[in-house]
């Protein structure tokens, strides 16, 4: 028995589904970016294995830029989470109705 | 047959910890576990030969990511637990599973149904081999994600560290001065008023 790609892919569908669910289903802003992350890992999970299959470096090339982006729209989802949380303690992604201004 | 050992591990602290991240009510034991899910993806990186990837997967996400969900958790004190038996949304929670399930259901169709089929693998590996960014399995991988960042997408690059800056620059002025005047200032001039 080898581990082949399908192994892999079918690792990063079934993470990217458990990230789906949990963004969809939690109500704290903080968890769900959590569950975006976890979406994201999913994706690249499979570049990976994709760039190991074909012997394409365009894959690696690409998670390094999925790394990239990831960490900037962290930083800017939370800093706009502690913004809307910091007016009152209330905890859920309803609050950020507030941003409609 | 050792691959398919580390594999099955791998996969079940990937598996455990996205469910940690899911069903923890505390929003500090949801990031811890999302550093296990991290390390397990590092593994699986790993054994696919892609290891500058899965250093930089631990130095960022785990390292820094979680960390910083983790000093907003604290900063907004907000790691107590969520009592998640209520519902305010009636169904919303059967219903993301479903869709969930859905799109589950969807990704694998498309990843069985569409292959060849038969002995060559059900999975529709279609792609051809690389002609432009061959991947050497006898170079360092840093060595060829170098040279590829550094040639072929130089401009991408450049716009990521300018992305990064802008981010940057955005959460500091997202986060100054909200609310600063219920802040208890402790400045020397301040305390004399």
């Amino acid at each position: 028995m080898e581990v082949t790609e399908t192994w892999y892919l079918v690792l990063s569908a079934v993470l990217f589904a458990i990230g789906f669910t949990g963004l969809l289903v939690r109500r704290n802003p903080l968890v769900m970016f959590m569950c975006v992350e976890l979406m994201l890992n999913a994706v690249n999970i499979s570049f990976v294995a994709f760039s190991d299959a074909l012997d394409d470096l365009a894959g690696q090339t690409a998670v390094f830029f999925v790394l990239v982006v990831a960490a900037a729209e962290v930083v800017v989802g939370l800093s706009i989470v502690v913004a809307v949380l910091r007016r009152g303690p209330a905890m859920t992604a309803d609050d950020l109705s507030s941003l409609r201004g | 047959m050792v691959d398919v050992i580390v594999f099955v591990i791998a996969a079940a602290i990937i598996l455990g910890g996205a469910f940690g991240v899911v069903l923890n009510s505390n929003p500090v034991r949801a990031a811890l576990s999302l550093i296990g899910s991290f390390f397990g993806v590092a593994v699986v990186f790993i054994l696919q030969e892609a290891h500058f990837l899965a250093l930089v997967q631990i130095v960022v996400y785990a390292g820094a990511i979680v960390v910083l969900f983790l000093f907003v958790i604290m900063l907004l004190g907000v790691d107590r637990a969520e009592d998640l038996s209520v519902e305010p949304l009636a169904g919303q929670r059967a219903a993301g599973v479903a869709v969930g399930a859905l799109v589950l259901a969807l990704v694998l169709g498309g990843l069985f149904l569409s292959g060849p089929g038969g002995d060559e693998g059900a999975v529709a590996l279609t792609g051809q081999q690389a002609a432009t960014q061959p991947l050497d399995r006898n170079e360092s991988d840093v060595d060829q994600l170098a040279n590829d960042l550094f040639t072929r997408n130089v401009l991408a690059f450049e716009a990521t560290a300018l992305l990064l800056t802008i981010a940057t620059v955005g959460a500091v002025v997202l986060v100054k001065n909200q609310g600063a005047e219920d802040l208890v200032v402790d400045e020397p001039g301040e305390a004399a008023s």
